[in-house]
């Protein structure tokens, strides 16, 4: 019943797209406000990419609404020519769910920082995961509070030094793929800002998601965190620390495509190729729908630190799966409700069950 | 044997138990079959603060007053004639309510020795006994064995048998003040629709309490209340709580935009997502949230996508949506926010009334930030002020809150309730779709698209997602006039304020002017009140009046902004209090506003004002 409408919906929406998208380039979604962050954010390459995706995404540019909380990234909907609320700290989530919930038909983006979604707002971010609504949320994660200029934020490393941290964090960052996992989010996955080829794919991919889409974007905060994520981002560096994962792909990694993850029961465990006989065909294969694997996988967080050996970090989609989402949930409610008791008579609600007579 | 058969004006009844006795049904169907009656009336339940608190223990005692007349009644009634007491505990809670010389129906059983031990009566002084109720008219009955004898023929547990002894009291009283019991058997049949033997069961009970007053002796009277003089037409009871409901489905009808409804239970609010929940037929969307500010959140996106917008809370949860109904100012978006007063502050007193979050309503939020107010003053009233507060809301693009309270929640009064046809339109005014794909290419080719642009009222379109060519942001951050864009221009910052301010103060011309509800347009003595107090208020005023003094009642709906005409009203007399159930409030926006010398009538214990207490209070006001 419920899913019928809303392919009736999808359709209309899709139908409406084409005719309207086919003219729209990255230009189109533009607006027309200066971009003021810190020359030299990493927020400016994320713009970029979402003002290039949104022309192919096959949404007609009025459905598309940009919500977000407080902190550098969220000036974010400023900058988009589309529907767009900034709001208040931490509250993203909720209002993006107030109106896709009310208007399911919207593709709704949410537009957060590790501190808008992880301390403040980290009710909001768990529970928007929990109940799988259709939104996609973008978590910018720089590890630090860029608009308070500077302090620790929950993803900061324990010891970082920051202004209010002179002795170092004592704080235990978050991890957010492994938090979104643990939330039940259904589509779980990781980029960086540069890599734009790749953060381009998986905000394809997130639009794509049917129930809460969460990609974490590595952001370098270039006045407060300058280089946090530098070991992943450098070139030189990326393909020793980073592994990109593939569905259906052996999980190879290292500058020669020499080093390969291999399950031994439920324990990884870092192999070279070509040695001791381990070939592609004995590693561990993503699979996107494995809910076991995606938890291992998130808890590839280890310190990069260049001389012990540790795991890479994972960039691309972790997991995702289809399970029923909110709106569809409460829009399946209702038309259930007025199939059994027909559209509500308000003269008989407002009679109610007993009345008596006057004269 | 023969009964004396009395006619009485008024009757004030407080049926008191344990919690698990049924008392709250037992004044229901006891207040639906007097409505039925035709008489008027108002009722009070009053629960234990305690979610179980121990059985046979004091802070156990559930009560619920019912007063009914065949005159105008206003109140639950300040003193009890009949009180109803099913064991120690419900004697000990209670026996401050009942007038010298009135009548107590006491349950024996309840009075043994682990009873009284539980209510913490001395071993050996029970009451019932010691003579100290010797200034009552007492009514002895062992309620449970009578109930256990009823249905010797059952087989039912004696857990269950126990359980239909509130149906004894109830068939009892309805002898007394000789009600007929065709009410009370419909919802027995219908409510155990699926159970025949417990509504049997229960019906028997009921039958054989009301013969037990017809055969026994310890009755020599019984009293009729005849007809009210009401105005004609059908009615129906109500609470506030439900009226709300009501008024919302109303608003959604005569509107024509679909509903959400974000909120967060929270006593004595809860009452309302429950009922808003099962309504979903009426274009109504209920989202129970993860907590108060996600509440006000969510129904903040839904506004943004053009949706009637409601969350519903009491004074705690009010104070944590606070910043986000700031946002909702500040963007200019239709936002009714619910806010059920308690006892406050902090936790307070959850499920007990007061009137203190006033303050709050007008002025607790970050900034400049004005938003309109409105106060229901009776159960029935809830549905036509929760209507306003969504009229104001859409058509004057601005947050609205409506305050109620714990006692217009749970307090109910027969309502005539209007047709929806009468009911007015509610106008949405949306910024239609433009042709052109774009409303601004980054070269300013296309002709931009101001969402701050606003009407002779100051209120802006609402523009909504979905409609082509108007697309743009809104935020929290200070806006330029118009155009909407960001802006940390001095000059602007203050326009804006006063602008918002401009447009709050607006609404004065599209709300009723303030009448004076008894009384004179000038005089010696005006008493102001809003909410709640309206009933104890208008009983007190009038009844002064009857005695020939000058005072006069003016009842004040809507708060922010005032009614034009109230500042002349209010000059026009020589004195002006404000009886407020705070430590006033009301008073210093009065003085702020008006610059009057206004006085305050203040209660504060968690209780409604009773009349006596309200008399007593102006006639001093009026020989100062």
């Amino acid at each position: 019943m419920s899913s019928k409408t809303t392919t009736v919906q999808d359709k209309k929406v899709n139908g409406k797209a084409k005719s309207r998208a086919e003219k729209l380039s990255s230009k189109d979604f533009a607006s027309d406000q200066d971009v003021r962050w810190c020359p030299g954010c990493g927020d400016y390459t994320i713009l970029k990419q979402v003002q290039k995706v949104m022309p192919n995404i096959g949404v007609a540019k009025e459905d598309i609404v940009f919500i977000s909380g407080i902190g550098c990234s969220s000036r974010f909907p400023y900058y988009m020519d589309t529907f767009g609320m900034h709001s208040i700290h931490g509250r993203a989530p909720a209002i993006a769910t107030g109106l896709k919930v009310s208007r399911p038909e919207l593709s709704v983006w949410i537009i957060t920082g590790d501190g808008d979604s992880l301390s403040i707002g980290a009710n909001h971010f768990v529970q928007v995961l929990r109940r799988n609504v259709d939104v996609n949320l973008l978590l910018f994660n720089n590890q630090i509070y860029g608009l308070t200029k500077g302090q620790y934020s929950p993803t900061s490393r324990e010891g970082q030094v920051t202004k209010s941290s002179p002795y170092g964090s004592i704080d235990h960052p978050f991890n957010p793929v492994a938090l979104s996992l643990g939330s039940d989010g259904t589509f779980v996955a990781r980029a960086m800002d540069r890599d734009p080829r790749h953060l381009n794919k998986m905000l394809e991919r997130s639009h794509e998601h049917k129930g809460t889409s969460m990609l974490e974007i590595y952001q370098n905060c270039i006045v407060f965190n300058d280089g946090a994520f530098e070991l992943f981002t450098d070139k030189r560096s990326r393909p020793r620390e980073a592994i990109y994962l593939e569905d259906g792909k052996p999980l190879v990694y290292g500058k020669d495509k020499d080093k390969g993850i291999r399950l031994d029961g439920l324990r990884p465990e870092i192999v070279s190729l070509n040695e001791d006989g381990v070939s592609k065909d004995d590693l561990w294969i993503h699979d996107e729908k494995d809910t076991t694997k995606a938890q291992l996988l998130s808890r590839f967080f280890d310190d990069p630190e260049p001389d012990k050996e540790h795991f890479p970090r994972p960039f691309g989609v972790l997991f995702d799966v289809e399970r029923p989402t909110y709106e569809d949930g409460v829009n399946a409610q209702v038309e259930e409700t007025v199939e059994r008791k027909g559209e509500g008579d308000l003269d008989e609600l407002l009679r109610g069950p007993e009345t008596w007579e006057i004269k | 044997m023969s009964h004396k058969h009395q006619i009485q004006e008024e009757v004030t009844i407080r049926f008191a138990g344990d919690s698990g006795d049924g008392m709250q049904l037992t004044g229901s169907l006891f207040t639906n079959t007097t409505a039925l009656e035709g008489n008027d009336l108002r009722t009070l339940p009053e629960f234990p603060a305690e979610i179980r608190a121990p059985a046979g223990t004091v802070p156990g005692v559930s009560s619920f007053q019912l007063h009914f007349g065949s005159k105008e009644i206003m109140t639950p009634g300040d003193i009890v004639d009949v009180l109803v007491v099913m064991n120690a505990a419900a004697l000990k809670a209670n026996l401050k309510f009942l007038k010298g010389g009135g009548i107590i129906i006491a349950n024996t059983s309840g009075f043994d020795k682990r009873n009284l031990g539980l209510a913490k009566y001395e071993r050996d002084d029970n009451p019932l006994e010691n003579g100290s109720l010797e200034d009552y008219t007492v009514v002895e009955i062992d309620i449970t064995k009578l109930t256990r004898e009823s249905l010797s023929d059952f087989d039912m547990s004696t857990k269950d048998v126990d359980r239909s002894k509130n149906m004894f009291v109830l068939g009892l009283l309805y002898w007394m003040f000789e009600r007929p019991l065709d009410s009370t058997i419909d919802f027995l049949n219908k409510k155990f629709k699926d159970k025949p033997q417990v509504a049997e069961a229960n019906i028997k009970v009921l039958k054989d309490g009301y013969h037990y007053g017809e055969t026994t002796e310890e009755f020599t009277s019984r009293y009729a209340v005849e007809q009210a003089s009401i105005e004609p037409g059908t009615y129906r009871n109500v609470t506030g709580n439900k009226a709300t409901v009501l008024g919302l489905a109303a608003a959604t009808k005569r509107s024509g935009l679909e509903l959400f409804f974000g909120s967060y239970p929270i006593t004595p609010a809860s009452d309302i997502l429950h009922g808003v929940s099962a309504l979903k037929h009426f274009g109504m969307k209920t989202f129970q949230a993860e907590d108060e500010i996600a509440a006000v959140t969510s129904a903040i996106g839904a506004a943004f996508g053009g949706r009637l917008a409601i969350t519903s809370s009491s004074g705690p949860g009010v104070a944590l949506k606070g910043e986000a109904i700031g946002l909702a100012m500040m963007l200019e978006l239709p936002l009714v926010i619910l806010n059920i007063q308690r006892a406050g502050p902090s936790t307070g007193m959850p499920t007990k009334t007061e009137q203190a979050d006033l303050m709050q309503a007008m002025y607790g939020r970050n900034g400049e930030s004005p938003i309109a107010v409105v106060a229901p003053r009776s159960p029935a009233d809830c549905f036509h002020m929760v209507f306003e507060a969504c009229r104001i809301a859409v058509e004057h693009m601005i947050p609205v809150i409506f305050l109620s309270d714990g006692y217009l929640a749970n307090g109910s009064e027969p309502w005539k309730f209007p047709q929806s046809e009468d009911l007015a339109e509610i106008k949405a005014r949306f910024e239609p779709a433009r042709n052109g794909s774009s409303s601004s290419n980054g070269d300013g080719s296309a002709e931009k698209f101001l969402p701050y642009v606003r009407d002779e009222n100051y209120v802006r379109p609402w523009a909504v997602p979905g409609t082509a060519g108007i697309e743009h942001r809104v935020g929290g951050l200070e806006k330029e006039d118009l155009t909407g864009d960001v802006s940390y221009d001095p000059d602007n910052h203050e326009k804006m304020v006063k602008m918002r301010e401009a447009k709050c103060d607006k609404i004065a011309d599209f709300i009723p002017l303030q009448e004076v509800d008894n009384g004179t347009e000038n005089g010696k003595l005006a008493v102001v009140g809003w909410g709640s107090t309206y009933g104890a208020l208008r009983t007190a005023v009038h009844e002064l009046r009857q005695e020939g003094k000058d005072v006069s009642h003016i009842h004040v709906q809507y708060l922010n902004p005032f009614p034009k005409n109230l500042e002349y009203l209010l000059k026009g007399y020589d004195k002006v209090m404000v009886a407020e159930i705070n430590n006033g409030q009301l008073v210093k926006i009065i003085r702020d506003k008006f610059m009057i010398p206004a006085e305050g009538i203040n209660k504060i214990q968690g209780r409604p004002f009773g009349v006596a207490e309200l008399k007593e209070r102006i006639t001093a006001a009026l020989e100062d």
